[in-house]
C-alpha cells in the first residue's frame, strides 16, 4: 500500500514538472514575456548597462586604460568637500533654472505669436526652428566669436557708436560668462519650446475660444481658463526635457568657456569630462555623472506623477 | 633639403610629391648602410604599427614620412603610422597598453611611458647608443623618462613655449630686450600697458599657454604642487608670493584673458592687438608665412622665460617622448627605428621641417642648421635645456599629469588673479584638488 502511495507521488510530481515547461511555452502570459524579451534585451543592453557601469565605476578608481579597484564610497567622500565640485552643483542648477524659466517663457510666446493668422505663417514657423537645427557646436562657436574678448562683435559695435570705450570682458568675468553662456543656451533651446508648444496650441478647439467669446471673455480670459488648462500636459513634457537637456548640457559650454572663467560656467558635465576624460581619472567622472541622477530623477518624477493628475491634464479642480 | 621644405609647403605639401622626393636615393642608401652597421637587426618580416600625435606643420610631417620610408626600404620593416590628436593619444596608448595589442610604439606627451613601467621594452641600450653617440641628453628628457634607472622611452623632443613679442613695442617701453628678471619683468609689463601695446597670458583652461607662464612665476619662487616623495606642498609662502608677483603682473594684461583657450592669443597678437605673450613658434611662423603681415613677421621676436628669484630656469615645456610595448613581436625593429629617427641625417632635417616648433633633446643637435637658419629660432633651440619635468620636483608619471590636465595650478592662478578668491582660499582650494590627485 506504501508503495502505490510512493509511486502516486512520484507520478504526480512528474506530471506537475512537465506541466511548468509546457506553462513557459504555451501560457499566454508567459507567451507576452517572451515577446516582451527582444525589447527588454535591447533596453538593458543600451540603457541598464552602460548607467549600471557608470555607477559602477563612481565606486571605481579607474583611469583610462586601467581597471580599477573597489573603493565604496572614497569618490563620493572627496567631491562632499570639494569646493570646485559643489560649484559646478550650483552652476548647473542656476543654468538650469534661469535658462529652463526663460525658454519657457519666450517659447510660449512665440508659440501664442506662431498661432495666430498671419502672412507666410509655415515659413515663420519653419523659420523659427533654425537655432535648433543649427549643430550645437557650431552655434557654440559662433557665439564664442561673439563674445570673444578682442573681436566681440557686440563690443565692436558699441564701440564705434561710442556707447563703451574699452571691449566688454563677456567671457572673462564671472558674471558675464555666466550671462552669456544662459543666452546662448536660451538661443537654442527656444524654438524647441516654441514649436512644441504651438503643436499643444493646435489641438485646442477654436469652438472653445467661441462660446468664451461669446460669453464676454477678455483676451486674457480666454489664455487663462481656456489654453492654459489645456496645453498644461504639453508643458509638463515640454518642460520635463527642457530641464534634462539643459541640466546635462555639455557641448555649448565645452566650445565657449570649458567651464572658465575661474570655473565659473563649469557644469557637473563639463566637470565631469575634465575630470574623467582629459585628466583620466574614470571613477571620479563617473561619480560626478553619478551625481547627476537624483536631480535629473526628481525633474522626471516632477512630470511623471503632474501628468498622472487629471487636474494637469483637464484643468482645474478635476481631481 | 631647406629649398624643398619650403617649396613644399607653399604645394600643401602632399604626401605623394613629399615622400617622393624625400626618398630620394641619398636617403636611402643612407638607411641601407645605417641598417647594415646598427646594433639593433629588424627582425625579417617584421610589421611596426606606430602612432604619433598629429603634426603642426606639414613639413614635420614630411620629414617624418620620409624617414619611416627609408626605414622601410632599408630594412624591409613593414610601417603603419597614424595619427591621432593631442588628447586622444594618452587613451589610445592605455587601452592599447591594456589589451596588450593594437600599438607595436606610442609617441605622446609628457610622461607617457611613465604610465605604464612594466607594459614597455627598456630602452636603456637605445639611450646609451644615442646619448654617447650626440653629446648626451638634457636632463629634464631623461627625468621625463627614466624610472629607476632605466630608460622607459625615448624622450625624441620637446615643443617649446616661449615669450613672443613685439621689438617695437618693448623698445618703445624703455628697453633693449625681454628682461631676464621678475621685477624687471613686471615693469616691462606695466610700461607696455602704459603704452597701449599691453601684454597678455592666458588665464582660461588653455593647457599650454596658461601651464607655461604661470609654473614658470610658481617655480620661479620656489613654490611647489608637491615635494620629492610626492607630499602635497604648494600652501606655502613661496606659493603665496609667486601669485602676488602675478596678480601685480596680470593687473597689466589686455582685458579678457580669463576667459582665452590655447588659440586666443594668436589671434590677439595676429591683429596687433597683443604685444607680448607666452607661445610656441606659431605665432611667428604664422606671420612669417602670411605676404601681408611682413612687417609683423619682422617686428616679432622671442625671449627666454624670466628667472625668478630661485636663480635657475623654471619653465614648463612639453615633452614628446616615445615608447615601445613590451608586447610587440619585432622589438629589435622597434629600438631601431627610433635610434634611426634621431640620426643626425634624419633628425636635422626634421627639425628643419619642424622650423622651430620641435626641439631636440640631444645635446649635439644645438648645432642643428634650424637654429641658426632664423635667428628668431634660436631662443626654441634652448626649450629642452632650460626645463623642468612637469612634475616639478616631484615623481614624474600619472598624478602630476593629471595635475596638469585639471588645470590645478593655472585655477590657482586665475582665482587670485581675477579677485574670485583671496589669497588663502586660492592656495587651500589648489591644496585640498592636489591631495585629491595625489592620495593613496
Amino acid at each position: 500500500m506504501a508503495d502505490v502511495a510512493l509511486a502516486q507521488r512520484n507520478a504526480k510530481s512528474q506530471v506537475r514538472e512537465a506541466s511548468a515547461w509546457s506553462q513557459l511555452k504555451h501560457n499566454r502570459n508567459w507567451l507576452g514575456f517572451w515577446f516582451m524579451v527582444p525589447a527588454m534585451a535591447f533596453l538593458i543592453f543600451f540603457l541598464a548597462y552602460p548607467l549600471g557601469l557608470g555607477i559602477w565605476l563612481s565606486f571605481t578608481d579607474t583611469r583610462i586604460g586601467r581597471v580599477g579597484h573597489f573603493i565604496a564610497t572614497e569618490n563620493y567622500e572627496w567631491l562632499w568637500d570639494d569646493a570646485i565640485f559643489w560649484l559646478s552643483v550650483f552652476n548647473t542648477l542656476l543654468y538650469t533654472f534661469l535658462a529652463s524659466a526663460i525658454k519657457f517663457a519666450i517659447g510660449l510666446y512665440l508659440a501664442l505669436l506662431l498661432n495666430e493668422h498671419m502672412p507666410f505663417k509655415a515659413l515663420l514657423r519653419a523659420a523659427v526652428l533654425i537655432p535648433f537645427i543649427v549643430p550645437t557646436v557650431l552655434s557654440a562657436l559662433a557665439f564664442w566669436w561673439i563674445f570673444d574678448s578682442q573681436f566681440s562683435i557686440i563690443s565692436w559695435s558699441l564701440k564705434h557708436l561710442g556707447l563703451i570705450s574699452q571691449n566688454i570682458n563677456f567671457l572673462g568675468d564671472t558674471t558675464w560668462a555666466r550671462v552669456c553662456v544662459i543666452f546662448a543656451n536660451i538661443w537654442r533651446g527656444v524654438p524647441f519650446v516654441a514649436i512644441t508648444l504651438l503643436a499643444g496650441l493646435q489641438t485646442v478647439s477654436p469652438s472653445l475660444y467661441e462660446a468664451a467669446t461669446l460669453d464676454g471673455a477678455t483676451r486674457w480670459q480666454n489664455f487663462r481658463y481656456i489654453t492654459y488648462p489645456l496645453l498644461t500636459p504639453i508643458i509638463a513634457v515640454v518642460m520635463t526635457f527642457s530641464v534634462l537637456f539643459t541640466f546635462t548640457d555639455f557641448q555649448l559650454i565645452w566650445a565657449m568657456t570649458r567651464g572658465g572663467p575661474v570655473n565659473a560656467t563649469h557644469l557637473m558635465a563639463t566637470l565631469s569630462y575634465q575630470r574623467a576624460i582629459i585628466a583620466g581619472q574614470l571613477g571620479e567622472g563617473a561619480a560626478i555623472s553619478s551625481a547627476m541622477i537624483p536631480f535629473l530623477l526628481a525633474a522626471i518624477m516632477v512630470s511623471w506623477f503632474g501628468l498622472q493628475r487629471r487636474k494637469w491634464q483637464q484643468g482645474e479642480s478635476n481631481d | 633639403m631647406q629649398d624643398f621644405t619650403r617649396r613644399a609647403l607653399l604645394q600643401g605639401g602632399t604626401a605623394l610629391a613629399a615622400t617622393g622626393a624625400l626618398t630620394g636615393p641619398a636617403l636611402f642608401e643612407f638607411a641601407k648602410a645605417w641598417a647594415a652597421e646598427s646594433p639593433w637587426k629588424a627582425e625579417p618580416g617584421a610589421k611596426l604599427t606606430v602612432m604619433r600625435w598629429k603634426r603642426f606643420v606639414p613639413a614635420e610631417d614630411d620629414a617624418f614620412n620620409a624617414m619611416v620610408a627609408a626605414f622601410k626600404a632599408a630594412t624591409g620593416t613593414e610601417m603603419n603610422v597614424f595619427s591621432e590628436s593631442f588628447e586622444d593619444v594618452q587613451p589610445k596608448a592605455s587601452v592599447a597598453a591594456n589589451t596588450g595589442s593594437g600599438l607595436d610604439l606610442a609617441w605622446g606627451l609628457h610622461t607617457l611611458p611613465q604610465l605604464f613601467p612594466t607594459k614597455v621594452i627598456k630602452m636603456n641600450d637605445v639611450a646609451d647608443y644615442l646619448g654617447k653617440k650626440y653629446g648626451g641628453w638634457t636632463d629634464a628628457a631623461a627625468i621625463t623618462c627614466k624610472k629607476d634607472g632605466d630608460w622607459l622611452g625615448i624622450p625624441v623632443a620637446t615643443v617649446g613655449g616661449y615669450l613672443t613679442y613685439r621689438k617695437s613695442a618693448v623698445e618703445k617701453a624703455g628697453f633693449k630686450q625681454v628682461p631676464s628678471d621678475f621685477p624687471a619683468y613686471l615693469e616691462l609689463c606695466k610700461a607696455l600697458k602704459k603704452n597701449n601695446t599691453p601684454a597678455g597670458f592666458a588665464l582660461g583652461h588653455a593647457t599650454g599657454d596658461a601651464n607655461a607662464w604661470v609654473h614658470n612665476i610658481l617655480w620661479g619662487y620656489n613654490g611647489w604642487t608637491v615635494d620629492k616623495d610626492d607630499k602635497v606642498i604648494i600652501n606655502s609662502p613661496e606659493t603665496a608670493k609667486a601669485l602676488e608677483y602675478a596678480k601685480a603682473l596680470s593687473d597689466t594684461f589686455i582685458p579678457g584673458v580669463a576667459s582665452w583657450n590655447d588659440s586666443s592669443n594668436n589671434k590677439a597678437f595676429l591683429s596687433g592687438e597683443l604685444y607680448l605673450t607666452s607661445n610656441g613658434i606659431s605665432i611667428y611662423i604664422a606671420a612669417k608665412d602670411d605676404a601681408t603681415k611682413k612687417d609683423l613677421a619682422d617686428d616679432i621676436d622671442h625671449a627666454l622665460w624670466p628667472v625668478g628669484p630661485i636663480g635657475k630656469p623654471t619653465e614648463l615645456q612639453l615633452a614628446v617622448p616615445i615608447l615601445a610595448f613590451n608586447f610587440t613581436k619585432y622589438p629589435n625593429a622597434a629600438k631601431a627605428f627610433v635610434a634611426f629617427m634621431l640620426e643626425k641625417e634624419n633628425f636635422d632635417k626634421w627639425l628643419t621641417g619642424a622650423r622651430g616648433y620641435l626641439t631636440h633633446t640631444l645635446n649635439a643637435y644645438d648645432a642643428s642648421p634650424v637654429w641658426t637658419a632664423d635667428p628668431k629660432n634660436a631662443v626654441f633651440g634652448q626649450a629642452s635645456k632650460r626645463a623642468l619635468p612637469a612634475s616639478g620636483i616631484g615623481t614624474p608619471g600619472e598624478k602630476a599629469a593629471t595635475a596638469i590636465a585639471d588645470f590645478i595650478v593655472v585655477d590657482m592662478f586665475a582665482n587670485y588673479c581675477t579677485g574670485a578668491k583671496d589669497l588663502k582660499g586660492a592656495m587651500s582650494e589648489a591644496e585640498r584638488q592636489l591631495k585629491r590627485i595625489y592620495r593613496g
